[in-house]
């Protein structure tokens, strides 16, 4: 009824190029950016912000940027959390250089270097494809955690291999370190959490995410019809790592403050990045958010729940936790390998005809 | 997107659901019942939730007021860490022991700023002893670096005083814990010219092949090991296997549970770790226990690992934090006791044989007191050995103190580095 085209006219090529073509999605949009700029920022304490809200919208940044590697672009990575871990070390040694310059600088700048690396790692894509290019980013992996452990101009010969983030601002206000207030940090990320995803979505609908899509579908075939692989499969990593430098970044400084590369940027970390995308669905920007909400909300749901309402035992939460992540990825992989975001598709597309369905 | 919606919704109904109740001593406890720690992570929990039990049982709590401990699972995870102290602070939350070295670098500027003490007992940033930068944050009665010097002290015992030319690895976890004892131990090898290797293990520390096969090759003549977890009994196992002899083989504290040498059986014997309190159950609290925790059915976990070492410790813990908040209450004057008031009552904390002796603890730990300077105790440490017949662990030492002359330096030079980078003024 309120979800349809019908009286709904485009009439310049703006309008008919949009990303929400009907009108209900375009206000729901409006809607959720004023919630998530205007009413989230005043209602927000410490524990929503760190427990919720900045992981929440860290990890949808790293999905993102994930999704348009292995969800655009087809080529299988498990090295986010080694490019995260560029993105994290980046932004350390650039906070305790050059103190002065303003964080917002500092995050781009950990993005850039890390879309570097990130092209450096992803050459051999060009001549290796799946499964052997997923065990060829496991070592990018392994490589980046040994190397920020082994080289201590990394963590400027801090006798513990941490690196802390000291107290840098943004527009004079507080934005890493210890004094910092709930709405800062939250609007700080949900900038770049804005800016990743309008960007993403704009390159996957543009020429650029269409050569993607065409290497993903078939290479051959992308290569005969004038796709160069070289530079598609070389910019599909470049941006990729960009976002996800962005988010280690972003997940060193403002959300732990303190990292140690091996237990933060592990294996674990990729897996559950890409878990994320795979729950949320490949090869769709909104898949991004509603894997990342759905894996960052259902350990504290199921804590909130398990543990201060029904007063179970602790471990017996925690174990339950990884078994239902377990039996979700399966029971997604079978019953609905698109994810999340099919499910909402499919959803938008019975109301387009509601009330008279086929 | 909708999902913010949901959340808000949640946010609204949770915060609306979950009054803080201010009338009780609020003791949250960190603990690891899962993951590649869970081994060490379930006694310390255990002894740290039966003291608490013991307490609320027969006394009524602490100087009458009753003590709510929350459990939290964090599994040795930084990031649940961040969201148990976010989502236990708001109850009132006295002081924090997160049993983790990377939860506790987190916490230090988060708790600094919140205003509530950590207890890093025997982990933790070392440097924190220094109380005049450090103003939340306690590690007494002993550090790493009291455990490196100590462990270098008994080699120098063992080998009649002289290390000159002896060649001694240090295998550590690969973490900020396991790298703290490394400026303390190059230290140390130039004043007794012994020779330092260093190897690292990778968490969890299942695959320590590589490692041991060096041992191997280059023979040190000590091996000392900073390891937790699982990383204990792969290192213990790998040492049996290539005959390692293990009364050259010393663990740190936490190197040192029943859980880490047993599953070697009889190859562990004559293994040494160690530690900064008493061992085994001989001690008048535990038969409180018996009767207040265990007799009650109230016994945290499966119940079944009362006397042993971390036990012992969760034990300790929670009793200095009980005997810091009952010094808390005196200088305060007040039962209900604040987290600023609870820091003042550790900094105050005075630990002497005849309190311990009150508590049914007779030489269960050194004696030590804090002050604002000192928030590290003396550094006295004991070792202790393994004895695979007995399936006991004993002391062979008493309480070393740890070299100062060696400590006091590099205690300054690190607290007055973390006092410039974060812009805080020492001061008592």
């Amino acid at each position: 009824m309120l979800y349809r085209e019908s009286g709904d006219f485009s009439s310049s090529y703006a309008e008919d190029s949009q990303t929400f073509p009907i009108k209900f999605d375009r206000y729901r949009y409006y809607f959720v950016m004023f919630i998530a700029i205007a009413v989230i920022p005043f209602l927000i304490n410490d524990y929503w912000v760190n427990s919720l809200f900045l992981p929440f919208l860290i990890y949808a940044i790293a999905a993102i940027g994930l999704n348009i590697l292995v969800g655009y672009c087809g080529q299988v990575s498990l090295g986010t959390g080694g490019f995260m871990a560029v993105g994290a070390y980046a932004c350390y040694k650039l906070m305790t250089s050059f103190p002065d310059v303003s964080m917002l600088v500092h995050v781009l700048l950990s993005g850039l270097v890390t879309a570097a690396v990130g092209v450096l790692f992803g050459l051999p894509s060009l001549r290796i494809k799946g499964f052997y290019l997923a065990v060829a980013t496991l070592a990018a992996q392994f490589f980046l955690v040994w190397l920020f452990n082994r080289v201590p101009w990394f963590y400027n010969y801090s006798a513990s291999g941490q690196i802390s983030a000291p107290e840098r601002t943004f527009f004079g206000i507080n934005i890493t370190g210890a004094n910092t207030q709930a709405w800062a940090t939250y609007l700080f990320c949900l900038m770049f959490v804005i800016f990743s995803a309008y960007v993403a979505r704009n390159l996957t609908r543009g020429s650029v995410g269409r050569k993607w899509m065409a290497i993903r579908d078939m290479d051959i075939a992308a290569e005969i019809i004038g796709v160069n692989p070289l530079r598609a499969k070389l910019t599909a990593f470049a941006i990729s790592s960009f976002f996800i430098g962005i988010s280690g970044a972003l997940f060193f400084a403002i959300y732990l403050g303190a990292v140690e590369v091996g237990e933060v940027f592990g294996i674990q970390k990729s897996f559950l990045v890409l878990f994320m995308i795979i729950i949320g669905g490949l090869g769709s920007i909104f898949g991004s958010f509603a894997g990342a909400a759905f894996l960052v909300l259902l350990p504290v749901v199921l804590k909130i729940v398990g543990v201060d309402w029904l007063g179970w035992p602790t471990d017996i939460v925690a174990h339950l936790q990884l078994v239902i992540v377990g039996g979700l990825i399966i029971v997604f992989l079978i019953a609905e390998p698109h994810g999340l975001a099919q499910l909402w598709r499919v959803a938008k597309e019975k109301l387009r005809l509601w009330p008279f369905p086929h | 997107m909708n999902m913010k919606l949901k959340l808000t919704t949640l946010a609204l109904g949770v915060t609306l659901a979950a009054g803080p109740a201010m009338a009780e001593l609020v003791f949250p406890s960190l603990s690891y019942r899962t993951g590649p720690y869970a081994a060490n992570g379930i006694p310390f929990a255990d002894g740290y939730a039966d003291y608490f039990t013991l307490l609320n049982e027969r006394d009524g709590g602490i100087g009458g007021e009753p003590i709510r401990m929350i459990e939290c699972e964090t599994g040795y995870n930084t990031e649940k860490g961040v969201e148990c102290y976010e989502s236990t602070k708001g109850e009132g939350a006295l002081v924090y022991q997160p049993l983790s070295t990377g939860i506790t670098y987190q916490l230090i500027p988060k708790a600094t700023a919140d205003g509530i003490p950590v207890h890093s007992m025997g982990y933790g940033r070392t440097s924190a002893k220094d109380g005049s930068v450090f103003k939340n944050i306690f590690n007494y009665p002993a550090n790493y670096w009291d455990g490196a010097s100590v462990a270098v002290k008994h080699l120098l015992d063992v080998n009649s005083g002289s290390l000159e030319g002896k060649k001694i690895a240090l295998v550590y976890h690969n973490s900020a814990y396991g790298k703290e004892p490394i400026r303390t131990l190059e230290e140390l090898s130039k004043k007794h010219g012994f020779e330092l290797s260093l190897l690292p293990v990778d968490h969890p520390g299942q695959e320590q092949k590589s490692q041991w096969l060096q041992i191997r090759r280059e023979k040190p003549d000590n091996v000392i090991m900073y390891g937790w977890g699982v990383m204990n009994q792969v290192a213990i196992q790998e040492a049996a296997n290539i005959r390692y002899p293990m009364d050259q083989f010393m663990g740190i504290w936490w190197s040192g549970s029943e859980n880490d040498v047993r599953p070697a059986g009889e190859k562990a014997n004559g293994y040494k770790a160690l530690t900064f309190h008493n061992v085994g159950d001989d001690f008048p609290v535990f038969d409180d226990i018996q009767k207040y925790v265990v007799g009650t059915g109230k016994a945290a976990g499966a119940g079944d690992q009362i006397g042993t070492a971390l036990y012992n410790r969760g034990l300790y813990a929670a009793m200095l934090a009980a005997e810091a908040a009952k010094t808390a209450q005196g200088i305060h004057n007040t039962k209900a006791i604040t987290p600023a008031q609870m820091r003042d009552g550790m900094e105050a904390l005075e630990i002497t044989e005849a309190k311990m002796t009150d508590l049914g603890l007779p030489g269960f730990g050194p004696e030590f007191s804090v002050s604002c300077e000192n928030h590290g105790g003396n550094g006295l440490v004991a070792v202790s050995q393994w004895d695979a017949a007995a399936d006991s662990w004993s002391l062979i030492t008493g309480y070393e103190q740890s070299d100062q002359d060696v400590l006091t330096p590099l205690i300054a030079e690190d607290a007055s580095a973390f006092a410039a980078e974060s812009g805080i003024t020492p001061g008592c």
